[in-house]
């Protein structure tokens, strides 16, 4: 069983302080949403935990299947099993998403086997063309430039597709939800829930609770002020959407105070 | 005494101007009269020209100081060296079974021309025999070498001894199986030239593919200067593919010209993998109404290696169009110049021209410079031009990387993208290929 672990996270961007001391467990197979105002940091650790060379670790520690995490390259931690959906997927002209998913996939089997050949292309196809109808996506969507001239759906669900080829034990997605119309929410949670079934865990970071109608956490974490300031079940989420966070705000602050 | 250092100055200057100096005396002793008159002719305009220098526009950013012209001799032929041409480069890059090849050395050639192909009167030979048997056509573009924009270096090519490809196909002949020469040079220390030079009478078409390439481990510098003349007559199409795989040690310079005819075309695909300095200039000339020319060049440099080029685009007629793509990426040290103009003759209405250039540069060390330049004298046309120099984004790096793309293999795939546009207006995989497996080597010898 593969758990990600993070314990008393503290990152720096560009000399300044947004998490303050992170704490937080995700085991396969689990739903964990973190929720939260903007500007608390929820990014931040999203692009942290893949390594970002703009996120600065200055104290904390992550472990990921017994391995400091912290301590391998961004690619690593990708073919470790982590992975993670953007909220601004950039684009890559000129390059298929095909092309790029075969070469990803190749890249997994190379680290494994150096004397990998790569998989062969009549199953890439087939591996492609099943993981595109359970997203109800085109064929000819495949012979598209990486996320050039995307409408924002299709970005999350080229994300969603990506995740679903790469297989990942651990998912983390950045408000994937945003840009979304209902259909396409619909869709792309449909396409998480699968992937749950195969035992991903998925640590789902969203601004809203809507995603969470389709997309059923364990646990609600709630962030404020570069740490998690209250965890809770499915329930949370929804008295978060009815009462909004000042009434954790007023909580968390009273607690720092009387702390 | 305060003016001595002023003279000092002076004259230290005049013997850096003197030193680049070709020791070389070429002697006219070809049996044809056509080629001796050509040769002699190029000599005289060779010798009366100056060497350029920085203070010439074009040369500006491309400096001969560095080369020791002194050191470059007559190929000599007496040693009638042996030469095995490497297999790949003689393999079809057309995709199809060539129908005619031409085999090059500067000592030797090996030609194949399809009987068929040869029986509907299409000429593919070595110059030197098509000054026996052909006289007339190569007398016909050897003037129109000589009446075209020459320069010192296009007319010591015409001045040494003639080596090279003639190409003509005859009115309404059309070729199907695409045709292939190869020019290669297996030593150094040499001066050398090449010509190739096509033309297609009206109505013809063909698909003909070029390369110059020599070994990359020769220590001895070369000095190679080459001449394309094609010309493309009445409706006639030409898709025409050069590439240059000269190595590290060859000082490569070129000019080419192409005139096209009314409602003639080219499309003109140009790669640029070797040498250590390259000028070239090619010449587009749209001479009759409705005819059109597509440019597609990319060059990929690394290591101490300086390409420029040189395009021009002659809108002469109207309603011609004209669409350039040049792209280049740059590793190492390696320095890339890119000067191109669109000139709209005040006749030209209607003309459409388009000229792009789009350089990735890898390394901080390396330099690309893109100077696009329009000269219209009309009203009435359509002309626009781009020029980039950019890097690679690290969000992209760390996007593929969060993939599990090792850093060099997301390197490799972007920089694959970036030549995507061009790949896509290559017609021919093997073209694809040869370009594709050249850049992956370049991109893991750095790796």
């Amino acid at each position: 069983m593969s758990e990600l672990s993070i314990k008393g996270l503290h990152v720096n961007v560009e000399q300044k302080e947004i998490l303050k001391g992170l704490t937080l467990s995700v085991a396969q197979g689990q739903v964990h949403a973190i929720m939260g105002p903007n500007g608390t940091g929820k990014s931040t650790l999203a692009y942290t935990l893949m390594g970002h060379p703009r996120y600065t670790v200055t104290e904390g520690e992550v472990t990921f299947k017994g391995r400091n995490l912290l301590d391998l390259s961004t690619d690593e931690r990708s073919r470790l099993g982590l992975f993670l959906a953007f909220q601004y997927p950039v684009s890559i002209p000129g390059v298929t998403v095909a092309n790029f998913l075969r070469t990803a996939v190749n890249a997994r089997r190379k680290a494994q086997n150096p004397g990998d050949r790569g998989i062969p292309i009549p199953e890439f196809r087939k591996l492609l063309r099943e993981k595109m109808d359970m997203l109800k996506m085109d064929s000819a969507f495949a012979g598209r430039y990486l996320n050039e001239g995307f409408s924002g759906g299709e970005k999350k669900r080229a994300e969603v597709l990506q995740m679903a080829i790469l297989q990942p034990e651990i998912a983390i997605l950045d408000e994937t939800d945003s840009g979304l119309d209902i259909d396409a929410l619909r869709i792309v949670s449909e396409g998480v829930n699968l992937l749950r079934e195969q035992n991903v865990g998925v640590l789902l970071i969203t601004h809203y609770q809507r995603m969470l109608n389709y997309i059923k956490p364990d646990v609600v974490h709630v962030m404020m002020g570069g740490t998690i300031v209250e965890s809770g079940g499915a329930d949370l989420a929804l008295h978060l959407e009815e009462h909004g966070y000042d009434w954790i705000r007023e909580k968390y602050e009273n607690g720092i105070i009387s702390g | 005494m305060i003016e001595n250092p002023v003279i000092v100055t002076k004259k230290h200057k005049e013997t850096k101007d003197s030193e680049p100096r070709l020791v070389i005396k070429p002697e006219f002793f070809d049996s044809d009269p056509v080629v001796r008159d050509y040769r002699m002719r190029s000599w005289d305009l060779f010798n009366s020209l100056p060497i350029p220098t920085d203070k010439d526009e074009d040369w500006r950013r491309t400096s001969l100081k560095e080369i020791k012209f002194d050191q470059f001799k007559l190929l000599d032929q007496i040693t009638k060296n042996q030469v095995r041409i490497p297999a790949q480069l003689s393999e079809p890059m057309a995709d199809q079974k060539h129908g005619g090849q031409v085999l090059l050395t500067p000592w030797e050639s090996t030609l194949h021309l399809d009987p068929e192909i040869e029986a509907s009167g299409v000429v593919f030979e070595d110059i030197k025999q098509a000054a026996r048997l052909h006289p007339q056509i190569l007398q016909v573009m050897l003037e129109k070498i000589l009446k075209s924009r020459t320069n010192k270096f296009s007319s010591l090519a015409g001045a040494l001894d003639i080596i090279g490809v003639l190409l003509y196909v005859p009115k309404n002949v059309q070729v199907k199986a695409p045709l292939q020469s190869v020019y290669w040079v297996p030593t150094g220390g040499y001066v050398h030239a090449l010509h190739v030079l096509v033309y297609l009478e009206e109505g013809a078409s063909v698909t003909y593919v070029h390369e110059s390439s020599s070994p990359t481990g020769v220590a001895e510098a070369s000095l190679h200067t080459g001449i394309m003349e094609l010309y493309v007559g009445e409706g006639a199409h030409l898709n025409f593919v050069e590439l240059q795989s000269w190595g590290k040690n060859v000082i490569n310079f070129m000019r080419e010209n192409v005139t096209i005819e009314k409602n003639g075309g080219i499309d003109w695909v140009f790669g640029a993998l070797g040498s250590k300095i390259t000028k070239n200039y090619s010449d587009l000339n749209l001479v009759g109404e409705g005819s059109t020319g597509k440019m597609s060049g990319f060059y990929f440099t690394d290591g101490q290696q300086h390409l420029d080029h040189d395009t021009q685009q002659n809108h002469l007629a109207p309603n011609t169009t004209s669409d350039l793509l040049f792209k280049g990426a740059l590793l190492e040290k390696s320095r890339s110049v890119w000067q191109g103009m669109i000139y709209v003759a005040p006749n030209a209405s209607k003309t459409d021209g388009y000229q792009s250039n789009r350089n990735l540069v890898l390394s901080k060390d390396a330099r690309a410079d893109s100077i696009p330049g329009l000269e219209i004298l009309t009203d009435d046309v359509k002309c626009s031009h781009g020029a980039t120099v950019g890097k690679i984004d690290q969000d992209q790096i760390f996007y593929l990387q969060s993939r599990g793309l090792q850093r060099e293999v997301a390197e490799s795939l972007i920089v694959e993208g970036f030549f995507d546009p061009i790949m896509q207006r290559i017609p021919f995989e093997g073209v694809k290929t040869r370009f594709q497996n050249a850049m992956k080597e370049k991109m893991e010898h750095i790796a």
